[in-house]
């Protein structure tokens, strides 16, 4: 399937990512070429086949994927935000999103 | 003694024997790393401080006549999508430049509880989106083989330290081949465990349902040791398998007499040249080595690399979704409102082939697509698997090429992202199927580039992959050899 600027434009948008109008045209072609390949996909017959999201497979009782619910210590809001480009008194700070 | 030509077993005979302690093994290794490091840009960054606390506690151990584990003294290299506390980790990636992660990856605890020595991180596509290494925001690797050749990807770094002798062992990770096919192109060994049996936690996720780490190193037993101390449920991970973990070292009896493998006839009429030449070499070793070999086929072949970029590509642009300006580290200047503030610190801190894969992800994911790419390429998926779970009703092994080629030169292939994709057909099957795979060196082309064989069994059965990967080793003669050196491996 081919894509249009335009279509482009709005997934780049979905995807919060500013794109140069190089970048744009360079996508409308990159993006075209591998949706083709993609769309070979509705040539095989997947009729009655489920799904599959994740690996399975029989492994018995032992793969029990839940824990106990036990409290355990955290990181802490200071290691946590220490990487942040702004943090202060262990909140993340963002551009003004309400106006008062 | 050289540290290129190390290896685990070695290392802690030497260690025990008191030939040398492993603050001067460390020691060694460091400076080694640096010296050569110039040549293949493997390394970003290496960890002496870190590094030689843990030879200490290696050496206290020691001294006070304490077992100082598996991997004692063994230098590791670490591939830079996996965190470790306090060492940067940057994905490869400039919006992650200056990322200080405040935990280690459970594997990382593991190889250090088990006395290894990580020295440094790898260089490797940016988020481990790649097959050449050239993706990374910190230049491309070179290959030590060649070094106007890629040394693959995404772990070219992890690949090329292991192949260069500047590290003994190394980690990468695996979501659709980043393990075998680097292990293939620098002529070392490269495991892809089954889905689950090592925890990612502390692995950046890339697409979560295909993501591995697994081991490389210069010959088969070493990588089977590294495997089998990261192996094992961690809570932190729900997805990490509960099932026992053997020992593999006592799998390899060198024994593979009516084993049955199959040759999959989809795989080998597209593999060309010197490669399916190698590979049928590779072939008539293992019947010379009494195993029974037969044809089998795998009819979805043809349709699995558009099901994994579907699916990878989604799962990526939900993962990839974090790195918005907030929590890690780089922001754009440009940042007066929130989403121009996401839009701005994303666009200028991803490169090329993340933003595209983000692209692809968030287009096939998105209103009145969904069903017919995202959720038919899962059923595609559930087919592959089946092929691979009806042969493996019949079949000991699967033995296949690695990568249709072996190593390409730099920049040949970089502008075609199609072609790249569908380089990637051999490894991605076994990689939806969740199965362990691995590359194993099975020869030399006439330019003197490696190739790998690769052998793939079912879920959990590691124990045979490794006998027969350590016997065709043994019958074939073909180790890695660490290249700066011309010395064999002991």
């Amino acid at each position: 399937m081919k894509l249009t600027e335009k279509e482009v434009r709005y997934v780049a948008g979905l995807a919060n990512l500013s794109l140069s109008d190089e970048e744009l045209g360079r996508m409308v072609h990159d993006l075209g070429g591998i949706l083709e390949q993609m769309d070979r996909l509705a040539e095989i017959d997947t009729e009655g086949i489920e799904p599959m999201s994740q690996v399975l497979y029989d492994a018995g009782d032992e793969t029990a994927t839940l824990r106990e619910d036990v409290e355990r210590e955290t990181l802490g809001s200071e290691a946590a935000t220490a990487n942040s480009a702004l943090a202060a008194n262990g909140y993340f700070k963002v551009p003004l999103v309400i106006e008062r | 003694m050289s540290i290129a030509t190390q290896t685990v077993s070695g290392i802690r005979k030497g260690l025990l024997a008191r030939d040398f302690s492993a603050t001067e093994l460390t020691q060694q290794a460091l400076a080694f790393a640096q010296a050569e490091n110039p040549k293949t840009n493997a390394y970003l960054r290496l960890c002496p401080e870190r590094a030689l606390e843990a030879a200490a506690k290696v050496d206290a151990a020691i001294a006070a006549g304490r077992d100082p584990g598996l991997l004692a003294g063994v230098p590791v290299a670490v591939k830079d999508v996996i965190l470790t506390k306090g060492v940067i980790t940057t994905c490869a990636s400039k919006i992650l430049e200056h990322y200080v992660p405040p935990y280690d990856a459970t594997a990382i605890e593991r190889l250090e509880a088990a006395g290894g020595i990580i020295i440094g991180k790898t260089n490797c596509d940016e988020f481990a989106m790649g097959s050449s290494n050239e993706n990374s925001a910190f230049g491309p690797v070179r290959n030590p083989v060649a070094l106007d050749r890629v040394p693959g990807g995404s772990s070219g770094g992890s690949a090329a330290v292991v192949a260069q002798g500047t590290a003994v062992v190394s980690l990468g990770s695996d979501t659709g081949g980043s393990i075998r096919q680097p292990a293939s192109f620098c002529g070392v060994v490269g495991v892809t465990p089954t889905y689950g049996r090592v925890s990612r936690y502390g692995l950046s996720a890339f697409a979560s349902s295909l993501d591995h780490i697994g081991p490389f190193a210069r010959n088969v037993a070493d990588a089977a040791t590294l495997l089998e101390v990261m192996s094992g449920r961690d809570i932190m991970d729900s997805t990490s398998a509960a099932a026992p973990v053997p020992s593999y070292a006592a799998s390899m009896t060198g024994d593979v007499r009516g084993m049955r493998i199959g040759v999959p006839v989809e795989y080998m009429a597209h593999a060309t040249g010197e490669t399916a030449g190698l590979i049928n070499k590779a072939i008539d070793t293992l019947r010379g080595l009494g195993c029974e070999v037969v044809d089998v086929s795998l009819p979805s072949t043809d349709y699995a690399v558009a099901a994994y970029y579907v699916i990878c590509t989604a799962e990526a642009s939900s993962n990839l979704a974090r790195y918005d300006g907030v929590r890690y580290t780089t922001r754009s200047e440009d940042a007066s409102s929130l989403i121009g503030m996401y839009q701005h610190s994303r666009g200028e801190g991803f490169g090329p082939e993340v933003k595209r894969r983000i692209m692809l992800g968030t287009y096939v994911l998105s209103h009145g697509y969904y069903d017919a790419y995202y959720l038919k390429a899962q059923k595609v998926r559930a087919l592959v698997a089946r092929d691979f779970s009806r042969a493996f009703g019949k079949l000991d092994a699967i033995v296949a090429p690695v990568s249709p080629f072996p190593a390409f030169k730099i920049g040949e292939k970089v502008d075609d992202p199609v072609a790249m994709y569908l380089s990637d057909i051999y490894t991605i099957t076994g990689s939806l199927a969740g199965i362990p795979c691995m590359s194993v060196p099975c020869g030399l082309t006439g330019d003197g580039l490696p190739v790998g064989l690769q052998i793939l069994c079912d879920h959990f059965h590691e124990p045979e992959m490794f006998r027969l990967a350590h016997a065709f080793e043994s019958a074939a003669g073909v180790f890695g050899i660490p290249l700066s050196t011309s010395e064999p491996i002991q």
